[in-house]
């Protein structure tokens, strides 16, 4: 009964959101559709995606966003054009995921062919090759070592190209102030 | 800056909370959910609310971004490290089982050592990112 709760304030909050003018207002439901997402993982016995859904999607991001709209307008530029063609490719692709569902395993099926590969190996392993309670820290740190060092490199390089584009002004001042002392020493 | 007496009070009760709990999260992600990421989003998040309560310039007093930039990079530069230590102890590419002599005590050194790079690392970056767009603002406003 929760699921269905969740899944239906899910979809209701996408819906919203879509018809929102207000980016405010979108801003502010994105965080609320993350945070019903978030609940909705947990249910799945996901605590560890769960907890990164709420703070990130539900909280860092919201704030970015609404940094963002303080930059820009806050009002959504009402569009002419007729949207027949962008529904039709959403509704074929939505269909053809659907049709590709019905081949999937049922949800925690333990014959199912991701259960089958490296994961018995976690599961049984783990303690004694890792020691570390938690699975989830051990894959991610560990046997996925190499992943998450690459996550860590994108949010770092993310972050160098963000101070390029926002805060690329201060670094030219900079440069600027330094090239004009120069010069002046020179003469 | 926000004057009311209320979010103020209330903001400095949470505030230390919020980062021992992103500390608790970022130490104990090896027993519970959690780890290095979630503790640096929630450690900026404690920070982010700070800078709005007491206003920016005060915040840049407390993170300098000049020391931000360079956290950044040590976290990267932590988890890096970790890496090349194993291959100089003789193992692989982060292969933490030869960090110690025992390769349980070497994979929980390396695993609390990586986790603490990625904290590092995205506790500033949210904290910088926060930092670029809010400040933008203000000198648009200028």
């Amino acid at each position: 009964v929760i699921v269905i709760c969740l899944l239906t304030l899910l979809a209701l909050t996408a819906l919203i959101i879509v018809r929102a003018r207000s980016l405010f207002a979108a801003a502010m439901l994105a965080g609320i559709y993350s945070f019903l997402g978030a609940g909705w993982m947990l249910l799945l016995d996901a605590p560890d995606v769960a907890f990164t859904e709420a703070s990130v999607g539900a909280g860092i991001s919201t704030v970015l966003f609404l940094a963002t709209l303080a930059l820009t307008t806050r009002e959504e530029k009402p569009r002419a054009r007729r949207p027949w063609l962008p529904l039709a490719a959403v509704l074929v692709t939505g269909a053809a995921l659907i049709y590709a569902t019905f081949d999937m395993p049922r949800y925690g099926d333990p014959d199912a062919p991701i259960h089958q590969h490296v994961a018995p190996h976690y599961i049984k392993h783990t303690e004694e090759e890792i020691g570390v309670p938690n699975m989830v820290t051990a894959i991610l740190a560990s046997y996925r070592g190499y992943d998450t060092w690459g996550e860590t490199t994108v949010i770092f390089t993310a972050c160098v190209g963000v101070m390029l584009l926002l805060g690329g002004h201060a670094i030219v001042e900079r440069f600027r102030r330094r090239k004009d002392r120069g010069s002046k020493e020179r003469m | 800056v926000i004057s009311h007496v209320i979010p103020r009070v209330l903001s400095k009760i949470l505030i230390p909370l919020i980062m021992l709990f992103a500390l608790y999260v970022q130490f104990h992600g090896d027993f519970g959910p959690g780890g290095g990421f979630q503790a640096g989003v929630i450690f900026a998040a404690g920070f982010i609310l700070y800078s709005l309560i007491f206003g920016l310039p005060k915040a840049r007093m407390v993170f300098r971004p000049r020391v931000l930039q360079v956290m950044m990079a040590l976290g990267v530069f932590l988890y890096g490290s970790v890496g090349l230590a194993a291959i100089l102890k003789g193992g692989n590419f982060l292969d933490y089982s030869v960090l110690r002599h025992n390769a349980v005590h070497g994979q929980e050194l390396g695993i609390m050592l990586v986790e603490l790079g990625v904290g590092i690392t995205v506790c500033s970056v949210m904290a910088t990112l926060f930092f670029l767009f809010t400040e933008r603002r203000r000198r648009e406003d200028v």
